[in-house]
């Protein structure tokens, strides 16, 4: 993300007509962002270094003969900056109409990724009209690679090369790169292989970042059909120590899948291969649903609440009975929340009065 | 850790020990990659030729358990060549001139055979840490899974101290804990030796403290650690007759997993939380069936000490309940007082009324997570960097650390060393990620890897079985002819169930936390 230190000077520049503040370096579009100006653009995402491809963003600055990106261009003191004119709208729509004009569709699933409507929400919003310059088609790459996790379906690729940027520049992986110029574009992998080979690690961030859905969440996909409106829930991935924000989507009672949240302190939209796909198991069939006593002959037999909360209250009572206070001790866990260790140390403490009770930090 | 994951952007010199980070911190790895992207220099000291020392200026492959060494030798090079912080250690450190006399005798070219990596390397290494301004210290279990596990670490705060990397930013020493909510059971007194907030069960004030708000009388005495309580299991005199297990798959994940078998199976009365019928749940008596992610609303504490919000996102599957609501409904058939929760808020906010360090924290006031322990009173934003004045308990102490060989090195019966760890693709004992479709086309199962020097001295072939055995016991595992292991040590995860490593671990402990010695396991590897 680009940051500007605090130290830097207040500026003021005119945008839309209005005084507004800056601090020295920041861009013209980090400026408009701050004002809710709604430029649009394509291949931008405030983690990375700007790129100034897609051209959407030009604004017009007084004294300049030529609209100028506003991604790639900082703010100056007294710039006299317009956002929308009919002149930058009409820009706008022929570059959304060359860029439309090969994607074969435009109406992708929210489930394909956090960016994935960025595209369809544009068209929607300029004039366009779709078919003005349908003709030949750009380059096609991997579709058929059988991993579980990411879709590559670059039928709707436009090159924006979000996803080459943030593998190198957000995770320093490099798995992905550009091959050839122009119509003949591809985004490969190292010989072209499938991602599995690759220094891939799955991290689920070119899915995140696409804007137009050629990459896809297969795993969040498969919930395509299935009926509702999808529900964001903001909680904390359940994995490693690094504690990633992260956005549980469901449909109905399901989890369909997750978001990485992009205003997340600790992960600042970052994921890895677990946080990203590995939720399946909340669902799974393997889950325990109702307490188990275990029966004379070694096998479970299912119960009630009432009947295994007595049943393992009486047993405790029993072995303090017997033994005396020093016999128990309580284990909690490094994965289940405060709530869940706090109470386990309390039951140990305020029954027994002793401190015999230890968590999972030792292996 | 002692610094934000945010610092891990701004060092000058990176030193990673013991820490697979790209595969087990993959987020916090990022940080680092863009640090080394904007001219940081990176060290890396691992046994294995892990992705992050691929990623380092300099690699040091040392021996496993040769880190003391190696560090009393760099600390010998940065205070032979005047790199200390002589400011820092006046104003801030005790007991340093004690330290300098000591660390004269260790020299490269003694750590050198120590270490098996040549004494120009550790005088390299020490000789940037010493000049980064600022140095930071990144370790994991690497450094603390060791019977020297708390000399490794007070080795690392002496390097810290002695070049005054503590308290500013983009320095400090810190470890990147490996559990969601490993940090938050500590932070919640789920420990022998201290209540909530730290606060030290044997100091009679604050056991009063805590006998007068749980209603009872709690003795002044530390507890046992589980290692000892695993050991005295069944027996008459002292036993430890019954345990309550919370969310973890202890057969699987501790060492020597055949006395820890034996000893859950001794127990008169066991009783079991969980998501899954684990390996260990199958022991129980009584099993509890939990709610999990994204079913549970609930606090979590993260590596940084963040405290933040977890949220329930669906319903609970079939009669699951939270943890604390189990544990509050057995407490309170026992007759236990203080057990009327009736929500996660309830649990939390009773904590923070206990605990100095979350005394300025609540239920509401962590909605945005923008907190970091310790948060002492209502008006405080939170402390992402310690020690940035003083340190908790007045001046940083050095330690005076002396070299140790692990508790088994290797002989003629066991000549090959074993050092276990994690894997990118899979948590753990793989209750969660292992039922997670599409993982398995990443990662299907555990293999040994062997250095191809060491396959061919051994006629191993890729995707051979060989039998594994240690002091303890013996497994099967396919061998992975790889670079990644150094000659002389192979290494494997504990992850499938099918590949029991735990089996043979277990060789020794920490004497103070008593944490085992998982990353050093002398065995012997045979075709079959």
């Amino acid at each position: 993300m680009h940051q500007v230190a605090d130290n830097t000077r207040t500026c003021t520049m005119t945008l839309g007509g209005g005084s507004v503040n800056f601090r020295e370096g920041e861009t013209i579009y980090e400026v408009a962002e701050r004002h809710r100006k709604e430029v649009p653009t394509l291949c931008y995402d405030p983690r990375l270094e700007a790129f100034g491809a897609c051209r959407l963003c030009v604004v017009e600055v007084e004294g300049i003969r030529n609209p100028v990106a506003s991604c790639t261009t900082k703010a100056t003191e007294g710039m006299v900056v317009r956002t929308r004119t009919p002149v930058l709208d009409k820009h706008r729509t022929t570059l959304l109409e060359l860029v439309a004009s090969e994607n074969r569709n435009t109406k992708v699933d929210s489930l394909s990724g956090y960016a994935s409507q960025e595209f369809g929400n544009l068209l929607d919003r300029y004039p366009v009209r779709a078919g003005r310059f349908a003709g030949k088609k750009s380059g096609t790459s991997n579709t058929d690679d059988k991993n579980p996790f990411i879709l590559r379906d670059y039928e709707n690729c436009i090159s924006c090369y979000r996803c080459v940027r943030v593998c190198a520049e957000q995770e320093g992986d490099h798995a992905i790169n550009v091959m050839n110029r122009g119509f003949h574009t591809q985004i490969i992998t190292e010989f072209n292989n499938d991602l599995r080979d690759s220094s891939c690690t799955f991290c689920g961030q070119c899915v995140a970042t696409c804007p137009t859905g050629a990459l896809g969440d297969k795993k969040a996909l498969r919930a395509k059909d299935t009926p509702g409106e999808i529900k964001k829930t903001r909680s904390v991935c359940p994995y490693c120590g690094v504690g990633c924000s992260v956005d549980i989507l469901t449909k109905g009672d399901r989890v369909v899948g997750i978001h990485p949240a992009m205003d997340g302190p600790a992960n600042e939209g970052a994921l890895c291969v677990k946080g990203q796909y590995a939720f399946d198991f909340v669902h799974h069939p393997d889950r325990l649903t109702k307490p188990l006593i275990k029966q004379p002959d070694g096998t479970f037999r299912e119960a009630e609440w009432d009947e295994a909360l007595q049943k393992a209250a009486d047993g405790f009572l029993k072995v303090r009975e017997k033994y005396g206070n020093h016999a128990t001790y309580g284990i909690a866990s490094g994965r289940a929340p405060h709530e869940a260790a706090y109470t386990m140390q309390k039951f140990i403490r305020a029954t027994y009065g002793t401190n015999y009770i230890d968590n999972c930090s030792r292996a | 850790m002692s610094n934000p994951l945010r610092d891990m952007e701004h060092p000058d010199v990176i030193f990673c020990i013991g820490t697979n980070m790209t595969e087990c911190h993959p987020v916090a790895a990022t940080r680092l990659k863009k640090a080394i992207a904007k001219g940081a220099k990176m060290i890396v000291a691992d046994p294995r030729e892990i992705h992050l020392a691929k990623l380092a200026d300099l690699h040091l492959p040392i021996r496993v358990g040769s880190d003391v060494a190696l560090l009393l030798a760099m600390a010998h090079v940065i205070a032979r060549e005047g790199l200390i912080d002589r400011e820092f250690m006046d104003a801030r450190t005790a007991d340093g001139e004690a330290f300098l006399a000591h660390v004269r005798d260790f020299t490269p070219e003694w750590a050198s055979p120590i270490c098996e990596i040549p004494a120009a390397d550790i005088e390299t290494a020490a000789l940037w840490f010493g000049c980064g301004k600022p140095s930071a210290i990144y370790y994991t279990l690497g450094i603390t899974e060791h019977i020297c596990g708390v000399d490794n670490v007070q080795s690392l705060c002496n390097l810290a101290l002695m070049t005054g990397n503590l308290g500013i930013e983009g320095g400090g020493i810190n470890p990147m804990r490996g559990q969601n909510n490993i940090q938050g059971a500590g932070d919640c007194g789920a420990v022998p030796n201290n209540f909530p907030g730290f606060q030290p069960c044997d100091n009679p004030e604050f056991a009063a403290k805590f006998s007068e708000a749980y209603r009872t009388d709690i003795e002044a005495i530390r507890g046992i650690t589980k290692v000892t309580a695993l050991d005295l299991c069944g027996k008459e005199e002292g036993g430890i007759h019954a345990i309550l297990i919370d969310g973890e798959n202890t057969v699987v994940t501790d060492p020597d997993m055949n006395h820890c078998r034996h000893a859950l199976q001794s127990l008169d009365h066991l009783v079991v939380i969980d998501l899954f019928l684990t390996e260990t749940a199958q022991l129980a008596d009584v099993v509890f069936p939990a709610t999990g992610f994204a079913e549970t609303d609930g606090v979590q504490t993260n590596t940084e000490r963040r405290v933040q919000r977890l949220r329930a996102a669906v319903p609970a599957v079939g009669e699951s309940k939270p943890d604390w609501w189990i544990v509050s409904q057995i407490a309170k058939r026992m007759g236990t007082p203080g057990f009327e929760f009736e929500s996660a808020k309830e649990v939390f906010n009773e904590l923070c009324s206990l605990s100095p360090i979350y005394a300025g924290l609540d239920w509401d006031r962590i909605e945005n997570s923008e907190y970091q322990w310790p948060v002492p009173h209502k008006d405080h934003p939170g402390t992402p960097r310690l020690h940035e004045q003083e340190f908790k308990n007045g001046r940083g102490l050095f330690k005076i650390i002396g070299y140790r060989d692990p508790a088994e090195v290797i002989d003629r019966e066991f000549p090959v060393w074993l050092t276990t760890g994690r894997r990118l693709q899979s948590y753990h004992s793989r209750t969660q990620t292992g039922r997670s479709e599409g993982i398995d086309y990443l990662l299907s199962e555990e293999t040994l890897e062997v250095n191809p020097d060491d396959a061919k001295a051994w006629s191993l072939a890729d995707g051979e079985f060989v039998k594994m055995a240690s002091r303890r016991g013996e497994i099967q595992i396919k061998v992975r002819v790889t670079d990644c292991s150094p000659k002389g040590t192979v290494f494997a995860s504990f992850s499938f169930a099918s590949v029991p490593v735990n089996i043979l671990t277990g060789s020794g402990y920490d004497p103070v936390t008593q944490t085992a010695e998982l990353k050093v396991c002398p065995v012997r590897i045979a075709k079959i």
